[in-house]
């Protein structure tokens, strides 16, 4: 998609003070993904929250400080699972990479 | 109920969604989804704007939901197949809230829309029109939905299953992290709830897990088959998934709903509260 920034939504309107954010963008072969689904793992490898990614391929989840997972699941690739430390006061941003299986 | 009748797959829909008397409904927490792309014939209802009250917190009237259906050309006996985003959290919450208002033939696609996409199965954007009817509905099935004042009975009592995440039960979220944080109630739990998250019962494409393995999970987490049970998470959704999962799937009698859930019962005045991994006690 024509303009799509790199990482994840903007932050505007997002109290970091309160929230725990981790959020991205999920690439394909260099292009956003718009179909894909991100699952939020606690440190324990249980499921807390899913998302579906927008049509830019980005996605966000308000967690609480810690060790967290996110699993991405598309269409015809294999799931990707990538961790990350949340924490207050900045918001986490990372890019998921699926490879076409 | 059974496992059988109550759920199909999405290559039973596909074979059936334009049978006479299938009506497909998605039910998504994002309603914006439907837009983007349905299955084809599908209808759409809005779990906020169709199936609650506008001012009051509660669900529309039984004449209300009357005028829903009869207006989106629903049937009495139409089989009605609901599936939406979200693990089908949200169609799941139709799901009980059809068999709420007593219709008699409702189904849930296994997996729901997550599935449906992850096999690249065809989305459309066409709106169907049907024929407006003439529905009836029954009084409300109280013996599916549980309100506060039987939930504070039934500490260390009922079965009470927390189905929310291991986070919010133990009070260190107050919500799906998919959701700002800052709530006014209170974090933590029912004392004595269990906590089964209703993720337990589903595989990552959002498809429900065997029976087998779902015997397993409840029995591990210690339901008690002799007892009654009742099952909340944050706002009624997730806990229908689960109601579903025990009731429809695994044919267990005497569960409820407790659809003011967490956003309900940590508001209240005077009433326990536990925090932590455990259950806590009565």
């Amino acid at each position: 998609m024509c303009g799509a920034t790199r990482g994840g939504p903007s932050l505007d309107g997002v109290d970091l003070e309160k929230e725990s954010v981790i959020q991205g963008i999920v690439t394909k072969e260099g292009e956003p993904v718009g179909n894909a689904y991100v699952r939020l793992l606690d440190a324990t490898g249980e499921f807390t929250a899913e998302v579906p990614t927008s049509a830019t391929g980005q996605f966000r989840f308000f967690a609480a400080p810690g060790q967290w997972t996110l699993r991405t699941l598309a269409p015809r690739v294999q799931p990707v699972d990538r961790r990350v430390q949340a924490q207050r006061g900045s918001a986490v941003d990372i890019e998921v990479t699926l490879e076409a299986v | 109920m059974s496992r059988e009748s109550a759920l199909v797959t999405a290559d039973w829909v596909e074979e059936h969604l334009a049978d006479d008397g299938v009506v497909l409904i998605e039910v998504d927490e994002d309603t914006t989804a439907y837009d983007k792309g349905h299955i084809a014939g599908a209808i759409k209802l809005d779990w906020k704007n169709d199936l609650q009250d506008p001012v009051r917190r509660d669900f529309v009237s039984k004449e209300q939901f009357e005028a829903l259906l009869s207006e989106r050309g629903v049937s009495n006996d139409d089989t009605v197949v609901l599936y939406g985003g979200n693990n089908n959290w949200f169609a799941a919450y139709a799901y009980w809230y059809f068999k709420l208002y007593g219709h008699q033939d409702v189904k849930l696609l296994d997996g729901g829309r997550k599935k449906w996409e992850l096999d690249s199965r065809e989305l459309v954007e066409e709106i169907p029109t049907r024929e407006t009817t003439s529905y009836t509905a029954q009084e409300q099935d109280l013996s599916i939905r549980a309100f506060r004042d039987e939930v504070v009975a039934a500490i260390g009592v009922q079965n009470l299953i927390d189905v929310r995440s291991p986070d919010e039960f133990a009070g260190r979220l107050l919500a799906p992290a998919h959701l700002p944080q800052e709530q006014a109630q209170r974090g933590g739990h029912i004392p004595t709830a269990g906590n089964v998250p209703w993720s337990k019962a589903a595989n990552d494409d959002g498809t429900f897990k065997s029976n087998e393995e779902l015997e397993a999970l409840y029995a591990e987490a210690g339901l008690d088959r002799s007892k009654d049970t009742i099952a909340y998470c944050r706002i009624g959704e997730r806990s229908s998934h689960t109601w579903f999962v025990l009731q429809e799937l695994l044919e267990i009698p005497n569960v409820k709903n407790y659809d003011g859930s967490w956003t309900e019962y940590g508001s209240l005045i005077g009433v326990p509260v536990a925090l932590g991994d455990e259950p806590g006690e009565a």
